[in-house]
């Protein structure tokens, strides 16, 4: 690398600048070049697909003139023979942040900040479309070098900061010109990506689903501003309009944020080009859908260091898996139609781009689709095609002279040559002098053989009996070699410089200890003998088998979808949650997706048969207050956020989806935290455990938000609470703003008048008009009532009280109220809004007419939800029948899905649990679950998955084993942590990766 | 159904009303008591199903087979338990019952001292008798416990007590008789505030802070062989680990660490080792038996550590190591753990439903626990000459479903089930029934 520098550098001084010609010229006379350069003879790459197998290409000025087989070369032209070489497109690069300085972080703050730092932009800091890549341009040659050296000819870079992040620059990694030369175009595209700026610490968003909201908030507001509404300036949202037309391009960083994302731009009219994560691979056919051109990493993950057999049981499938599959993303990506750029994003540097990118063409990537990804597709990404990417007339000369295929092992990369200008990146004259070779010293003849990279040869020296230490350099043509003479005692050196003949000889002098100079010359024997068996060994070893990608891809997924089944459950204890009550020795039919006959002998030719002698069948269990499967939970940049939707963020692989099936739940709601009075919207999902993020949710889902009240929203445990409000006196008056502000919104956008259209106000608008419900997070009796008089004022009513642990002090309002109660079954005395919580809440509630359902806010209760019903048979009498309800039909009622969930009716949906044992009791178990007739969960296969989770794994060891022995690279083992999310969960924002 | 409902309501608060108020300790015995016709579960495995049980100044007099039996029932308050189940106290090991009244409200958490080398901490003196959530482990059988400090490398000492008590002094059972290490992870987490990655990593302190408790322990060794100048307050709280008066309960979850510790303690000549935690400890059975180290194991109702476990594996660990001949006791310490105590018998139940006999899952809260605290000549099980410690229970007190009890005694003084949350049940009941 330094070595590299010196070379490009040494060129850098032997070469006068051009001046543009406008420009007073004080320096010497005019040197202005009109010359022509052709490189004859070598096999040239136009595009990928246009091949010339001994071409010129003539350039000038820094353009292609022309390339073909027969081109004329004018007079004037300085020719090089290139003969047995090949020329390529130099490569270019999408996602970088060459030439623009790390953005420096804001200060931190002991008090958080709400409001934004500037004036006369858009109100959240994070959002800067104003930026301009080319104001913070500064000219890296360090860093050219190494991306020159990668094959890299044109970069476009901008500066890696915040949601919105302003427009990029193409720039050429020209070393011996200016910036008027190198910036190809000053505002190439706009960048966006889900992370905050460092520079600002205003809290707005603290979450994913923040940035989404805000996003999605932001295009609103443009398209409000761009139509001449404001009466403020905004030099944000003028940027913003003004940048509208360029390339946009999204740092999504994982497959899950590419549909993300996707969403956003589809509803926006607006298709990003987006950064992958290199996982795309676990959901091809959603990104294929999505019609997104991507920009792929392939930081692909070293093996892990597994000779600790403690340290190693720690480390998940899904992380040995990412080792083995990972390599084949770009392939998989390439083979389904997905148009892609490659890039050196995520790499350490781009020193390790070839050894990567070797990696994913030993994977299936042909070479064809990688020259295309780092050429053809990026220049047309950005518009582009007719200047960078190909060698077709008027592009620029851009290109690369290699000993042979690029795509190759042990293909040499010799120039890199941007606008016009060579680049040397190895000595394409450089004779091989690798091989043996054998010299006479001092009456010792003596074997020498050179082995390695030209540029870095190590060399043997042996006579007849003796082995001798030894070093050589090699360069321009001379070679220096030091003999360590044969008496160890002393250190004592022979000292040879030699010329490297074209015969490849070696003449010139040695110079012994005594210092006696002798004339040497060394005679060529032989070639090297090629390594090629050792190679092609690492090769078969990286190409090994992938692990087929499961659904989802861990441990726990299935390798194909299950099916919908048509099921007949004979003899079971059937607990209707209807009129018929429980129903013995009771058969269940279970068809398309439903439940389609309940009664005694029922046959079906075609059904499975499953003896549930013994056993019991209930509906599947639901989890009115749930934070598995979500990527974030809380929003609390600010005191409402009723814009975000957790819907946005469902994770559809999380192991808690897994264990809940377990414990016989089928459907939940993923519910905001408490971090805020006004919450975010629900997610009321299925757990169709291996299916996309998108089919988890239910068909026309009801619409919900969560609210919450008390001491997490007036913010108890912060030192430093400035949010409004800090006191539930405060917490009113919150909701009566909202609900006033929704109502004149509502009335506005009702009267046809223009209106800004707001997200938050949207959502708050549909509580108003019954379209949406609230699930308030509530605790202590006075908020309770508070909250119930609120909603009356503004003529709605509270769906559900969720936790609700004082809801028996005022059962009797709620029942007025018509509100439903979802509480834990015995949690207390964590907080003291809780002093008085008691487990007797839910049978008094139900006592006084209150629709009851326990729930569990933790992935851990909601595995036995069942048994948290048994409780309020423990604590106030409540009937076993009843009891089931509060986890059954109960919930389903307060998510408005009774009429297709909850109970074991004809018609309903087939989400039903078969238990080894009274359904109340700490004794059974799910054994299977089952929704809408496919099975989930079953106790059987159960067994079989941990024995494929056990010989996957020893396979995955040995072969990271075997690649230790090889000598490769590995990286320690790490605990992959599954992170249980409550109320107050706040998420752990990362400014960078 | 709704009118039954409420008039059976209202019976059982008539009932229940003429009991003593709540949180007032009841009084010593004065009168013999036989509980007659209940299907004893002795704790030891055993269970006599029409049973008698003679309370006599506090201790167990007589347990048998009712029909077999041929007392004189004169002058002895009896009760009719047929149909229900006893069962002895159950006990809680590795508690902070006490030490903390309210998590989120600092001011009431005393469970742990600053500092990382505690021994001489004693959590029995901030033990609080009077916690409102200690009275609400009463209803549920779990009657006794051991109070376990938190925090540092070595948290402190712990004391056996009994939950029905004026103050700590009369809740003691057993004072001082252990010490808590907490054995450094495998894994630590990347500290970011430094620019360290997030996430779990291999801890490369680990052998740092082993040495730091080698070099501890052979200093307080040192010290307690004699000759010392000044009174060195940890080290002297040390000296039980090494004269066997004291047990040693190491805090440890990871397969390798249980190794080390075991290593560890032999090396210094611990005479009472004991495993708290012991997530895998099913790996290393074998070894725990063969060096008679019991096993005091995590929360049942949890999740599994790793991604890939099975997904019951925190409810059939129990089995496994019972299966391999390891004594095992249940803890709840975690979120939320001091009310969640009074789940205890249902973390029982749940490793029956996975594998071990009602008994055997028992056995765990009672007898088991009682050895490995050291108080099994007095409490654990039904048997003659123990404390008079049980309860009577409408059904199985493993179900949360069954578990319903009607009296409970503590060294035979029958004590209230009461609690502020069955006042506060009562008094809403209350004002529904009379609006």
């Amino acid at each position: 690398m330094n070595k590299l520098h010196g070379v490009i550098l040494a060129f850098l001084c032997s070469i006068s600048f051009y001046a543009q010609d406008y420009f007073p010229q004080n320096s010497g006379v005019s040197t202005e070049n009109t010359n022509y350069t052709a490189l004859v003879n070598a096999k040239i790459f136009i595009t990928p697909t246009q091949v010339i197998d001994k071409g010129t290409l003539l350039i000038k000025d820094g353009k292609v003139v022309n390339a073909g087989a027969s081109v004329v070369i004018p007079k004037n032209t300085n020719t090089i023979d290139v003969s047995g070489k090949s020329i390529y497109p130099s490569f270019i690069e999408l996602y970088s942040d060459f030439g623009i300085a790390k953005p420096k972080p804001a200060q931190r703050s002991q008090i958080p900040q709400y409001e934004a730092s500037r004036t006369g932009y858009y109100w959240n800091d994070h959002i800067m479309p104003e930026n301009n890549a080319f104001e913070k341009f500064k000219y890296d040659s360090k860093k050219a070098n190494a991306l020159l050296k990668a094959g890299f000819g044109v970069v476009n870079t901008h500066i890696h900061d915040g949601i919105v992040r302003g427009s990029g620059s193409l720039v050429a990694l020209n070393n011996y010109n200016g910036n008027e030369t190198r910036i190809i175009a000053k505002k190439s595209a706009q960048y966006l990506s889900g992370r905050k700026s460092v520079t600002s610490q205003q809290a707005y968003p603290t979450s994913p689903m923040g940035a989404f909201a805000l996003l999605r908030q932001l295009y609103l507001d443009a398209d409000w501003y761009g139509k001449g509404h404001s009466k403020t300036k905004d030099l944000s949202l003028e940027a913003l309009n003004h940048n509208k037309n360029l390339v946009q391009i999204i740092d999504a960083g994982s497959r899950a944020n590419v549909l993300r994302f996707d969403k956003i731009g589809d509803e926006n009219g607006i298709q990003y080009v987006i950064l992958g994560g290199g996982d795309e691979y676990e959901r091809m056919d959603d990104i294929k859908a999505t019609n997104a051109p991507l920009i792929i990493p392939i930081n692909f993950p070293d093996p892990y260091n597994v000779e600790n057999a403690f340290l190693t049981a720690s480390l998940s499938l899904s992380d040995m898996r990412a080792w083995n599959q990972k390599p084949s993303n770009p392939k998989l990506l390439a083979e389904n139609g997905v148009p892609f750029a490659l890039t050196t994003h995520q790499l350490k540097s781009p020193d390790e781009f070839k050894a990567k990118l070797m990696k994913a063409i030993n994977h299936g990537l042909s070479k064809e689709k990688a020259l295309e990804a780092l050429t053809t597709i990026p220049a047309q990404l950005l518009g582009k095609s007719n200047t960078i990417g190909s060698l077709k007339t008027g592009s620029y000369a851009n290109f690369l002279i290699t000993s042979g295929d690029i795509f190759d092992k042990k293909t040499t990369l010799y120039e890199n040559w941007v606008q016009g200008r060579q680049n040397i990146i190895n000595d394409m004259n450089t004779i091989d002098i690798r091989g043996d070779y054998q010299f006479s010293l001092a009456g010792n003849t003596y074997q020498m053989s050179l082995t390695g990279e030209l540029t870095k040869l190590s060399s043997k020296i042996k006579t007849a009996s003796d082995q001798y230490g030894s070093k050589i350099s090699y360069h321009k043509d001379w070679v220096n070699i030091s003999l360590k003479t044969k008496d160890s005692t002393k250190q004592e050196f022979i000292r040879i410089t030699a010329h490297v003949d074209l015969d490849k000889d070696l003449k010139g002098k040695a110079i012994m200890p005594g210092g006696k100079s002798l004339p040497f010359l060394a005679k060529y024997s032989k070639k090297e003998n090629d390594k090629k068996e050792s190679t092609k060994k690492e090769e078969d070893l990286e190409v090994a088998k992938m692990f087929p990608v499961t659904y989802p891809n861990n441990g726990y997924g299935f390798t194909e979808l299950p099916k919908t089944e048509t099921l007949l459950f004979k003899n079971a204890t059937v607990w209707t949650n209807e009129k018929d009550g429980v129903l013995e020795n009771t058969d269940v039919l279970i068809k398309n997706g439903k439940i389609a006959r309940i009664g005694q002998n029922i046959s079906n030719k075609s059904a499975k048969l499953i003896d549930a002698r013994g056993k019991h069948l209930t509906a599947g269990i639901i989890d009115e207050h749930s934070h598995i499967a979500a990527a974030s939970i809380n929003e609390s940049g600010q005191n409402s956020s009723a814009e975000v939707s957790i819907e946005d963020v469902i994770n559809e692989t999380d192991i808690s989806i897994y264990r809940n099936l377990a414990g016989g739940v089928t459907s939940i709601q993923i519910l905001h935290g408490s971090a805020n009075p006004i919450g975010g919207r629900s997610a009321i999902i299925k757990l169709k455990w291996g299916e996309s993020a998108d089919n988890l949710i239910y068909m026309d889902s009801p619409k919900f938000i969560k609210f919450a009240l008390g001491e997490n929203v007036k913010q108890s445990r912060a030192r430093n609470g400035v949010r409004f409000p800090q006191t539930r006196m405060g917490v009113e008056q919150v909701f009566k703003d909202y609900f006033t502000r929704a109502k004149a919104y509502n009335a506005l956008k009702e009267s046809g008048k223009p209106y800004r259209k707001d997200i938050e106000l949207e959502t708050l608008a549909e509580i108003l008009n019954k379209e949406r419900f609230i699930s308030c997070h509530s605790y202590v009796q006075s908020e309770i009532n508070m909250l119930m008089k609120v909603a009356e004022s503004f003529n709605f009513n509270i769906n559900t009280f969720t936790h609700i642990l004082e809801g028996y002090k005022v059962a009797d309002k709620m029942k007025t109220h018509g509100v439903g109660g979802s509480t834990f079954s015995d949690w207390w005395a964590y907080k003291y809004e809780v002093n008085d919580a008691i487990p007797y809440n839910a049978s008094i509630m139900h006592n006084e007419g209150v629709v009851v359902a326990i729930n569990s806010d933790d992935g851990e209760m909601s595995r036995r939800l069942n048994q948290e019903a048994a409780k309020s048979v423990k604590y106030g009498d409540v009937s076993e029948e009843d009891a089931l309800k509060f986890v059954t039909l109960n919930p389903a009622k307060l998510l408005h899905i009774d009429d297709r969930v909850g109970s074991i009716k004809v018609g309903k949906d087939a989400d039903v649990v078969l238990w080894t044992d009274h359904p109340l009791s700490v004794y059974a178990k799910a054994e299977k679950t089952i929704i809408e007739g496919v099975t989930y969960f079953d106790l059987e296969e159960d067994k079989k998955i941990r024995e494929s989770i056990k010989k996957e794994k020893n396979e995955l060891i040995n072969m990271m084993m075997q690649a230790k022995n090889k000598g490769l690279k590995t990286q320690p083992i790490k605990k992959k942590e599954k992170e249980y999310l409550h109320c107050d969960s706040i998420d752990h924002e990362q400014h960078d990766h | 159904m709704k009118h039954l409902k409420k008039s059976l309501l209202s019976i059982l608060m008539l009932c229940s009303s003429i009991v003593i108020a709540q949180q007032t300790p009841a009084p010593e015995q004065t009168k013999d008591v036989a509980i007659i016709g209940a299907t004893a579960h002795i704790g030891n495995g055993q269970v006599i199903n029409n049973s008698i049980i003679v309370i006599r100044n506090g201790k167990i007099d007589v347990i048998g087979d009712a029909e077999k039996s041929a007392i004189d029932m004169k002058a002895i308050e009896t009760i009719d338990a047929n149909g229900k189940h006893v069962y002895p106290g159950f006990i809680v090991p590795n508690s902070t019952l006490g030490l903390v009244e309210i998590d989120a409200v600092k001011a009431s958490d005393d469970d742990a001292e600053i500092g990382l080398l505690n021994p001489h901490i004693r959590s029995l003196i901030a033990y609080n008798a009077e916690s409102k959530v200690i009275e609400s482990m009463r209803p549920n059988g779990v009657l006794l416990g051991q109070i376990t400090p938190r925090g540092g490398r070595i948290s402190g000492t712990s004391s056996v007590v009994q939950f029905d008590a004026w103050n700590w002094e009369d809740a003691a059972i057993k004072t001082d008789e252990g010490l808590h290490l907490n054995w450094p992870g495998s894994f630590s987490r990347g500290r970011t505030w430094l620019g360290e990655a997030p996430g779990l990593k291999p801890n490369k302190e680990y052998s740092k802070q082993v040495n730091q408790l080698k070099d501890f322990f052979n200093e307080s060794k040192a010290y307690n062989n004699g000759h010392k100048t000044k009174t060195h307050l940890p080290f002297e709280a040390v000296k039980g680990i090494f004269d066997g008066s004291k047990k040693l309960y190491i805090h440890v979850n990871d397969e390798k660490g249980i190794i080390d510790a075991i290593h560890f303690a032999r090396a210094h000549a611990v005479k009472n080792m004991v495993i708290v935690g012991g997530a895998e400890a099913y790996k290393v059975a074998g070894l725990l038996k063969a060096n008679n180290i019991p096993v005091v194991l995590k929360r049942v109702h949890s999740t599994p550590s790793h991604i890939d476990d099975d997904y019951d594996l925190p409810f059939k660990t129990a089995k496994l190591l019972v299966d391999n001949g390891v004594l095992v006791t249940l803890e709840t310490s975690g979120q939320m753990e001091r009310m969640n105590t009074r789940n205890l018998p249902f973390y029982a139940g749940t490793t029956a439903a996975h594998g071990l006999t009602k008994e055997q899952a028992l056995q765990l809260i009672t007898l088991n626990a009682a050895k490995i605290l050291g108080i099994d000549n007095q409490y654990g099980s039904l048997e003659k000459g123990k404390s008079a410690t049980l309860f009577i229970s409408e059904g199985d007190a493993l179900d949360m479903r069954t578990n319903k009890l009607t009296h409970a005694f503590i060294d035979g003084r029958n004590i209230s089930l009461e609690t502020h949350q069955t006042k506060l049940w009562k008094r809403y009941s209350d004002k529904y029934k009379n609006q």
